[in-house]
């Protein structure tokens, strides 16, 4: 079991769905941004997990999973920075009571 | 000369243009230049008459004059250009001193009314557009000065658009030309599709080429629009009704020029009708039925106005009659003579209803012969020349209409004819006896008040007085070869000759002597029976008579004669029957159409609003404006997808 592919794969599905569950029932705006790391890092799991065990895959996956780490970066810094703007305007972390986009 | 034709329109045109723009500031005055340009145009028109009818720089065969390309449009061609002819001199006569006579009279009879310069534009635009209508070469400006005639007799009938009867009268008028203008306009079309040009003299000149069947559709379709615009029956309930207007157009428009448009167009298109001789029946047939139809319904009328309105059906239906014969030359004849007299009969009850004050009613009037002297001798000769009484103008035209009928072997119209013309001389005198003989009936009130008309309404009574007189020894003697004959030979002659009728020559000690003999004889007997009815009083001739009024309520009351007297007094019911057909069912299926407009196309239109506004409302309550509703959506979806995924990788 250990060392193959399938725990890896279980690993990660697990990690995807924690982060799944967090951002669609976690109410703070910051935990939600911590869910959607939680989800990346789990797809960068994936990622990795087929590169070391599929031989064609051995160079590529590492130069994928090292783009997809710099585009979580940039995600987290654009979404922080939208949290903190919603925050000093609404007072308020909680994304429940961020609906004024319905009327 | 043919450079003095376009000015003829143009006069009254520009009298128009300035009267209807300048002349609310003018005050008193604002009839002064549009009698002036109709004045003009008179004498313009009376020098293009003489030389079209004297062949002097203007042939025999017409000249046609063409101003400019109306309407260059690719596969369609019309000019803007002029016909005279001598058919077309003799109109000219007509509508331009008629026109000016009335303009003349109008000056006095309007003198009083604040309207008097919307009064003058519009009797200035009518005068062109029937000029128009007279000289254009092509049956699309025909049609344009039609429609011209048409609007002005509209405006005019509905002058006093304050009262609602003359309002309405008006929209009458208007409503029931349409009909027959639809038919004109689609005649000429059918022209436009058969031979490809819409000139006259090219139309009449290639018509035989057109298929047979086509012919008759479009002498149909023309007689259509001449019925409509002569007011023959079935469509002549708007004229009598037309009398809402001011007298001096009922003088002009309704009795002396644009009912006689219909006649025009017919005899002007003597090639087509020619060409169609099973449409000349229906002509005859429709002519004469309205003869005496309305002759008929004059009986009976009280209004001094509608009499003389159901007089000019009568009339216009005796030229139809003497059209559809091929007396062509007759029918014009009786177009002038008739034009004459009858405006000459309409100007005097214009100064009749002045004299009294606006009333028309015939049975508040008698009595006035002593009174109004001028209006009286003048309207006695009216009546005299529309009777047929020997040698006055209308006993010439009438023969040679019921000559032409009984020789060119319609016996039947001859017979009803005959008939028609003692009617006619019936009626008229019982007029003359109503209105001016026996003793005075008017409301004591206004029986100080009884004056003649002034000079400006006189003079042109007496003016029309002479050719009423005159004009059928002048231009109808000796019978069927006078002068007009000659005038109008080059016009008729081809289709005369192509019916294949040789033209009897007319025998006073024969048939022709025997017919005109046998006709004044029943006008005299209707005069003398309308004299032992309804009175006479003319001492200088030794003839007194007191009215019987007994005895015309006891003979209205016979058995026999009371369903007729019934049906006379209330127009054959042809109103009621309109009334009936077109506004009680065809206000029902109006009504119909509309609420089928409102439920179902106005519902399908509104059904499919708010069909989407509903599904509007329903799917916005999906947007709820919060992130994670919106990410469920992806993940339920992301699982989906995953799933049908799996399932299609299973397989």
């Amino acid at each position: 079991m250990s060392n193959s592919l399938d725990s890896y794969l279980v690993l990660s599905g697990l990690l995807f769905a924690i982060g799944t569950f967090g951002f669609l029932a976690r109410r703070n705006a910051i935990s939600m941004l911590m869910s959607i790391e939680l989800m990346i890092n789990a797809v960068n799991l994936t990622i990795l997990a087929f590169g070391a065990f599929v031989p064609p895959l051995n160079g590529h996956a590492a130069v994928i999973a090292l783009l997809v780490i710099a585009v979580a970066a940039a995600e987290a810094t654009v979404g922080l920075a939208i949290v903190v703007a919603i925050y000093r305007n609404r007072k308020t972390p909680l994304v429940d009571e961020y609906d004024s986009m319905k009327d | 000369m043919t450079v003095l034709i376009p000015l003829i329109p143009l006069l009254p045109l520009a009298g128009f243009a300035i009267t209807g723009l300048l002349g609310r500031g003018m005050g008193r005055e604002s009839h002064q230049i549009a009698v002036w340009a109709v004045v003009a145009s008179w004498l313009v028109a009376m020098v293009v008459a003489f030389g079209a009818l004297a062949h002097v720089g203007i042939a025999a065969a017409g000249v046609d004059i063409k101003l400019w390309d109306w309407i260059p449009a690719t596969g369609f061609h019309a000019d803007f250009g002029f016909f005279v002819d001598p058919l077309t001199a003799c109109l000219l006569i007509v509508v331009t001193t008629i026109g000016m006579l009335v303009h003349i009279y109008s000056i006095g009879y309007m003198a009083q009314d604040p309207g008097k310069w919307r009064f003058f534009a519009y009797l200035n635009l009518f005068m062109f557009s029937m000029l128009i209508l007279v000289l254009a070469d092509n049956f699309l400006l025909v049609f344009a000065g039609w429609e011209l005639v048409g609007l002005c007799s509209y405006l005019l009938i509905g002058f006093w658009y304050p009262r609602r009867s003359a309002a309405e009268a008006a929209k009458k008028a208007f409503l029931v030309n349409r009909i027959g203008d639809m038919g004109f306009a689609l005649g000429i079309m059918a022209i436009w599709t058969q031979l490809g040009t819409l000139n006259m003299q090219q139309v009449f000149a290639a018509f035989e080429t057109v298929p047979h069947g086509w012919q008759m559709a479009i002498a149909l379709l023309i007689l259509c629009g001449a019925v409509g615009k002569s007011a023959q029956f079935p469509l002549h309930v708007w004229l009598p009704d037309a009398m809402e207007g001011p007298t001096p157009v009922s003088a002009l428009i309704h009795a002396a020029t644009m009912v006689n448009a219909g006649v025009y167009l017919v005899a002007r298109c003597n090639p087509i009708f020619g060409a169609a001789p099973e449409v000349m029946v229906v002509v005859a047939a429709i002519g004469i039925f309205t003869a005496i139809l309305a002759a008929s319904i004059a009986f009976t009328q009280t209004d001094i106005k509608r009499v003389l309105a159901y007089s000019t059906l009568s009339q216009l239906g005796y030229m139809f009659a003497s059209l559809g014969v091929g007396a062509w030359t007759a029918a014009i004849f009786h177009l002038m003579t008739h034009g004459f007299f009858k405006g000459l009969l309409f100007l005097d009850s214009g100064s009749v209803i002045h004299a009294v004050d606006g009333e028309q009613d015939m049975r508040k009037m008698g009595g006035l012969a002593r009174k109004i002297p001028t209006t009286y001798a003048t309207m006695l000769i009216g009546s005299v020349a529309i009777a047929g009484v020997p040698p006055l103008a209308g006993f010439f035209s009438k023969d040679e209409i019921l000559g032409g009928a009984f020789k060119n072997g319609f016996l039947w119209v001859w017979a009803i004819g005959f008939v028609v013309a003692g009617m006619t001389a019936f009626y008229m005198f019982r007029l003359m006896g109503m209105t001016f003989w026996g003793e005075s009936r008017v409301d004591p009130e206004k029986e100080p008040h009884i004056h003649e008309s002034p000079t400006t309404m006189t003079r042109p009574l007496i003016l029309l007085a002479i050719p009423a007189v005159f004009l059928g020894l002048l231009i109808g003697f000796p019978p069927e070869s006078g002068l007009l004959h000659q005038w109008l030979q080059p016009v008729f002659e081809a289709t005369i000759a192509a019916s294949g009728r040789t033209e009897a020559a007319y025998n006073f000690f024969g048939i022709d002597g025997a017919l005109a003999i046998g006709t004044t004889g029943l006008v005299a007997i209707a005069i003398v029976v309308a004299w032992r009815l309804f009175g006479v009083n003319m001492p200088a001739l030794g003839l007194r008579a007191q009215p019987r009024p007994d005895r015309v309520r006891e003979l209205s009351a016979r058995p026999g004669l009371a369903f007729l007297y019934r049906g006379s007094s209330n127009k054959w019911w042809f109103d009621d029957l309109n009334n009936l057909l077109f506004v009680v069912w065809g206000g029902k299926l109006a009504n119909a159409a509309f609420w089928f407009d409102r439920t179902v196309v106005d519902g399908a239109v509104n059904g499919i609003g708010t069909v989407t506004t509903g599904a509007g409302t329903m799917l916005r309550r999906v947007q709820t404006g919060r992130v994670q509703n919106y990410a469920l959506g992806i993940a339920l979806g992301l699982i989906a997808m995953a799933v049908g995924y799996i399932l299609i990788a299973v397989r």
